[in-house]
């Protein structure tokens, strides 16, 4: 039987045990991964020394795609079929996409009952969070190939302003992609991990973070490796994308020309977003395109841009106002404002914001960049890299979560800006004798009726023993967790019953399309999804010998002898099944029996090491 | 210490009302050093579920125990004289007067100026309400008397709401 190696406490494994863990910037126009190496984080290039990636597939006839410049390339000649943007879909519904008519590819809603958008296709279908998942396969490809091994796992990042429908499409995305998902971390609070670090900047700093379809403002306090976000705010359907939009409207407008076509309105946007990009370098610029087989050709001044955008700018600015008031500080109490996202280049956006603060902001770091490095050093951590690492993150939820009530109201559960992880309880009753299943229907947002909120789901609680009308108390538990995602529960009180809930998503998808999506062929998991299946146990498995043993050796002193025996007992069993296991489910058995019988010891654990952090500080203040 | 402790023996301080704010948010983050979920990551289910009843339960002891209205209701609670503001409307006799007194202030007020002297009225109302119930809790222990202050207390909290309601409206 082969030896586990196992590392001294507190130190880094041995560079071959390293795990490859990675932060990946998911964005709406262009998306990168970093990682740390030897104690510095990067972003990985591909083959051509690019670290950008366009967020952009191409669905061909057939089944194949293509992802990133191959898509880019093709965008005008095969509009209808090339899939930008795509982020701006997750967790919506048909309804809710803006000017879809706008757009150059086919919009499919879900039917009746609302669920999320798709896309039309030559290749069918797809979702967008498909379309997500093969952009992350492309970069975790990208990862494997950097350092010839299979990637550990991923930290992803989401705007800070994404609601629960718009996370949990991510998450499920890297699940299609096949990607171990350490934790959605806020894009703002990535950014805040790279500059403050990289700073080593104490005190209450702003992020504006403008990127190519989302905006997003968070306030922080840095203080000794704590990231304390105080407010967060934004709009998930503000970015670059719009000011592209906005331009291209007033151009049209001004010579009088009407789109049509897919390639029309790709080839329209295109030049609006060349043309913007050069007026953050020049005065005044041609916007140019080739638009119903003529060329338009319109001479553009910065001035122009900027009063034809003001409203998007100052847009962004109200929420900035609003995520002050929520953490109860004033512009003069801010330190500092950092400029994210590669839309922050705009100077009028830069002046703005200096306006507005009354201080130039900050703009060292490659806007584009500093995302994915945020992700990638907290993915350094999670995977145990750094275990000498001081770093924390205490984040906010950006909406408010509530249930709705009789009349269409809102019963608010947890308010905005609560630090997560956080849950909630609120008890229900039922209203007629003998009723055995509650209906609850969770919403997400700030106003009063159930109509203006984003409804999430419908959870139906079956299973409540049958009492008269009212005497039943089913406590109805909310949780959300680091990812900044709701779970729920629920128990009956006086019997103890725990209630069966059916989660119906109002806009993600159900378990059964994700596995159907997987299970249809999906590109990157076209490898045999057995041996998959049994290399990602041997992984789990091996994962839990390191962890309970590096748990025996620093608190094994707490465990009986008998307790200690049945501990090694359950080891030995795991040990000896992963060296002739065969199958994954066997596997995942013995893995699991060790993980149950570890519980109470996790347990005392948790309590020991909370006790300890007390008693360090009780000596310090005696 | 375990998940049933109370929010004082949580944050290791002595169970009163009188707190330093800035102690509190130490111990806040020295705590969630230890439990939050990401300092957990890499270790197995069964760690990371409990790592995340610790740090929620952290973060619930925070909030309770950093917002002195919240404070001065969980001591009474825990001395035996719970709050129940929802069928319990006992408040100091002093203030009921001068409840109705601010409503009518608040609805007759026609400027700017008006309201903003009524929200420092206000303001100065909820510091000495805050003071009494420091002085019933930590001196003379009555916390059926520290209950009713801290119900003046909830409602000058929604008054003040309402006060800044009236401002944008005014403002605009």
């Amino acid at each position: 039987m082969a030896l586990l190696q196992i590392s001294e406490p507190g130190q880094s494994p041995a560079p071959h045990q390293r795990r490859i863990a990675v932060g990946i910037d998911l964005g709406t126009t262009h998306s990168l991964v970093a990682a740390v190496r030897n104690g510095v984080a990067d972003c990985l290039p591909d083959g051509e020394g690019r670290v950008l990636v366009p967020s952009v597939v191409r669905y061909l006839q057939g089944g194949g795609r293509q992802i990133g410049y191959a898509a880019v390339a093709a965008q005008q000649g095969d509009a209808s079929n090339t899939i930008a943007s795509a982020k701006r879909l997750m967790g919506r519904g048909l309804a809710d996409i803006a000017q879809a008519d706008k757009l150059p590819y086919e919009l499919v809603g879900a039917g009746q009952g609302g669920g999320m958008v798709s896309i039309a296709t030559a290749d069918g279908t797809k979702s967008p969070v498909e379309v997500s998942a093969e952009i992350l396969a492309s970069l975790r490809q990208r990862a494997e190939d950097t350092f010839d091994d299979d990637l550990y796992g991923a930290v992803i990042t989401v705007p800070a302003y994404f609601d629960d429908a718009q996370r949990q499409a991510t998450k499920d995305a890297a699940q299609l992609a096949g990607i171990n998902l350490l934790r959605l971390i806020n894009e703002p609070t990535a950014a805040a991990i790279a500059y403050g670090l990289d700073n080593a900047s104490e005190g209450v700093y702003a992020i504006y973070d403008l990127g190519g379809g989302t905006f997003d403002i968070s306030i922080l306090r840095l203080t000794q490796g704590v990231f304390e976000v105080l407010a967060t705010g934004g709009d998930s359907a503000l970015g670059g994308d719009d000011y592209d939009s906005a331009l291209a409207d007033w151009v049209l407008a001004q010579c009088g020309v009407q789109v049509q076509t897919p390639s029309d309105k790709t080839a329209a946007q295109l030049a609006a977003r060349a043309c913007k990009e050069a007026l953050t370098a020049t005065e005044s610029v041609a916007y140019s395109a080739l638009l119903a087989g003529a060329t338009v050709h319109f001479d553009v001044n910065r001035s122009d841009f900027e009063a034809a955008t003001a409203a998007l700018t100052a847009r962004s600015l109200a929420a900035v106002r609003r995520a002050l008031r929520d953490a109860q500080l004033t512009r003069d109490d801010v330190q500092g404002v950092v400029m994210v996202g590669g839309s922050t280049r705009m100077p009028q956006v830069q002046r703005a914001v200096g306006d507005f603060f009354g201080r130039e902001p900050l703009t060292n770091l490659n806007p584009d960049e500093v995302v994915a490095l945020g992700a990638a050093i907290q993915a350094n951590q999670l995977a145990g890299n750094n275990a000498a690492g001081d770093l924390l993150l205490l984040d906010v939820i950006p909406l408010s979560l509530g249930v709705e009530t009789m009349g269409g109201l809102v019963e608010r559960i947890v308010a905005r800006n609560e630090t997560i992880p956080t849950a909630k309880a609120q008890d229900f009753t039922t209203y007629k004798d003998g009723q055995t299943a509650l209906a609850i229907h969770v919403v997400q947002g700030e106003r009063d009726l159930v109509q203006d909120c984003r409804s999430l789901a419908r959870f139906e609680l079956r299973g409540i023993p049958p009492m008269a009308a009212g005497a039943a108390r089913i406590r109805v538990t909310f949780t959300v967790d680091a990812d900044g995602l709701l779970n729920v529960g629920a128990r009956e009180q006086i019997s103890g019953v725990e209630a069966r809930i059916d989660v119906k998503p109002s806009y993600g998808l159900s378990d059964e399309q994700i596995a159907r999506m997987l299970q249809e062929g999906f590109s990157t998991a076209a490898q045999d999804m057995q041996a998959r299946a049994l290399v990602e146990a041997r992984v789990d498995a091996d994962r839990m010998l390191i962890a309970t043993q590096s748990a025996l050796d620093a608190d094994g002193d707490i465990l009986s002898p008998s307790e200690r025996g049945s501990i090694d007992a359950l080891m030995n069993t795991l040990r000896q099944t992963v060296a002739v296991a065969d199958s994954a489910a066997t596997l995942e058995d013995a893995t699991q029996a060790l993980a149950k019988g570890t519980e109470a010891f996790a347990a005392q654990r948790m309590n020991r090491g909370i006790r300890q952090a007390l008693a360090g500080k009780n000596v310090q203040t005696l | 210490m375990n998940l049933q402790s109370d929010d004082f023996e949580l944050f290791g301080v002595p169970r009163r009302f009188a707190q330093e704010r800035s102690a509190l948010d130490a111990r806040w983050k020295e705590l969630q050093r230890e439990a939050h979920p990401d300092r957990h990551a890499a270790n197995s289910a069964a760690v990371q579920r409990q790592a995340m009843q610790w740090s929620v339960r952290i973060n619930e002891a925070y909030q309770r125990i950093k917002d002195p209205l919240r404070r001065a209701a969980y001591l009474c609670e825990l001395n035996g004289a719970p709050i129940r503001a929802e069928d319990n409307t006992a408040m100091p006799a002093d203030f009921l007067v001068q409840q109705m007194e601010w409503r009518e202030a608040l609805e007759d007020a026609e400027s700017l100026t008006e309201v903003d002297a009524l929200e420092a009225q206000v303001h100065q109302a909820r510091r000495t309400a805050l003071e009494r119930c420091a002085d019933l809790i930590d001196q003379r222990q009555d916390f059926a008397a520290a209950a009713r202050q801290v119900r003046a207390l909830m409602f000058i909290a929604r008054f003040a709401l309402d006060i800044e309601r009236k401002q944008e409206q005014l403002g605009q």
